[in-house]
């Protein structure tokens, strides 16, 4: 019943363009992936210029009905999740990555090579678009405060009118936040356009998980090349200056999780005259 | 170990260029939403139409999202864009799912039969699946509701 099944986490291609992904292989000798297997990497058999990278995960944990469950259990996903970032983010210090989604699961590795080498060539091109490239986060939140003690709620007015007082001094500070907000982002976008080569937008924070303070307004990804890095990661953690009640938190470098899939639409005209 | 990103980062200064710093101390909400909802989708042996389908349900729980409410707020820019909209607007959940009903139902109405793996096809087998499996409950559930 304890069979063993083969966990997908990434693609891999040796930095540097290198002939085969040996660098990658031995990036991947010591990590421990999910459930504790060692890491290991799987050649397609068109080359070994690609490489997955595979553990060895419990059937009994990973069956569809198993998954359902523990889907449902935070705590499961959670070491699953930072086990599967883990690896990929050791993979992508030495290596480029093409990661997979949480929970790409095989019966063995003959049939996870056999995935490598039917989508040989949009790996290869698309690592190819991403090669050098680090994704960078950035996200924008406003401060969810009370209204400043403005005057002391006067004596002489009746509590409806103190309320309605408070009331119309709260909104007008939220609409300048969200005013100084909107100009941290386009202060954000600025810098995107600069030094990034796309970008990615996820949902704002707002569940149980989201406890950054205040309250998440925007929720980017910038594909962003390493030379750029610097300059991109320095404007977009000054877009809040000077603006009151805004925070900006920059996180990265993250493998480039959020562009691995092509934009969705026509190619841009960029790429067309690249190719 | 050495350190993973000294390599990679060693052109950048180093106020700039912190090392790779999510590790253990990562936000999880940022991982979650980067290993759930993006990186490449290929259709696995083990049959994860949850990825699809349940996990938004978790996604709607945890992180969920509103572009909706940016927009309340003005935060809007990008939609007057067009050199960034494009892009930017496809994972909306409602349109994730639209998309994906849309595709259940052609598939239900192809009615070809599944095989068991390969390429694109085994991806969209993948997407028919919850469709296939909502009957066993629908039918738990009469089977419940008769016990009552």
């Amino acid at each position: 019943m304890n069979e063993q099944v083969t966990y997908v986490y990434a693609v891999v291609r040796a930095a540097g363009g290198a002939a085969d992904a040996a660098d990658a292989a031995d990036a991947a000798a010591h990590l421990a992936g999910v459930g504790g297997g060692e890491v290991r990497t799987v050649p397609g058999t068109r080359g070994t210029a690609l490489v997955l990278a595979v553990s060895s995960v419990p059937e009994d944990d990973f069956r569809e009905d198993a998954l359902r469950r523990h889907f449902e259990d935070l705590d499961w996903l959670e070491s699953v999740a930072r086990a599967h970032h883990g690896v990929i983010e050791a993979l992508a210090a030495r290596a480029d990555v093409l990661p997979l989604r949480l929970a790409t699961v095989y019966l063995d590795d003959d049939r996870a090579r056999a995935v490598l080498d039917a989508s040989w060539d949009s790996f290869a091109e698309r690592m190819e678009h991403l090669a050098g490239h680090a994704e960078w986060g950035v996200k924008i939140y406003v401060e969810r405060r009370p209204a400043p003690a403005g005057p002391a709620p006067a004596g002489d007015l009746s509590p409806g009118r103190a309320y309605l007082r408070t009331r119309r001094t709260e909104r007008s500070v939220r609409e300048s936040v969200y005013r100084a907000a909107e100009e941290a982002a386009a202060r954000v976008e600025a810098a995107g356009r600069r030094h990034a080569a796309e970008r990615a937008r996820h949902r704002v924070q707002q569940g149980q998980l989201a406890d950054a303070p205040g309250e998440n307004v925007v929720n980017d990804a910038y594909l962003v090349h390493r030379d750029r890095a610097a300059a991109f990661h320095d404007e977009a953690s000054r877009a809040a200056e000077g603006l009151p009640g805004v925070r900006v938190e920059v996180t990265g470098p993250w493998a480039p999780y959020s562009f691995v899939t092509p934009p969705t639409g026509a190619a841009s005209p960029a790429e067309e005259h690249a190719t | 170990m050495t350190d993973p990103m000294a390599n990679r980062l060693s052109s950048y200064p180093s106020r700039a260029a912190p090392p790779y710093q999510q590790g253990s101390s990562a936000n999880l909400a940022d991982i979650l939403e980067r290993v759930l909802d993006k990186g490449i989708v290929i259709a696995g042996d083990i049959q994860i139409n949850l990825l699809d389908i349940e996990l938004l349900t978790i996604k709607l729980r945890l992180l969920v999202a509103s572009v909706d409410k940016a927009k309340e707020m003005g935060i809007d820019w990008w939609e007057h864009d067009p050199a960034l909209s494009s892009r930017s607007r496809k994972d909306t959940l409602a349109e994730e799912n639209r998309r994906l009903r849309a595709e259940i139902d052609a598939l239900r109405h192809e009615e070809q039969p599944v095989e068991a793996e390969s390429g694109s096809r085994a991806a969209r087998a993948r997407e028919a699946l919850p469709g296939t499996d909502r009957a066993p409950r629908s039918r738990r559930r009469e089977a419940q509701e008769r016990d009552e």
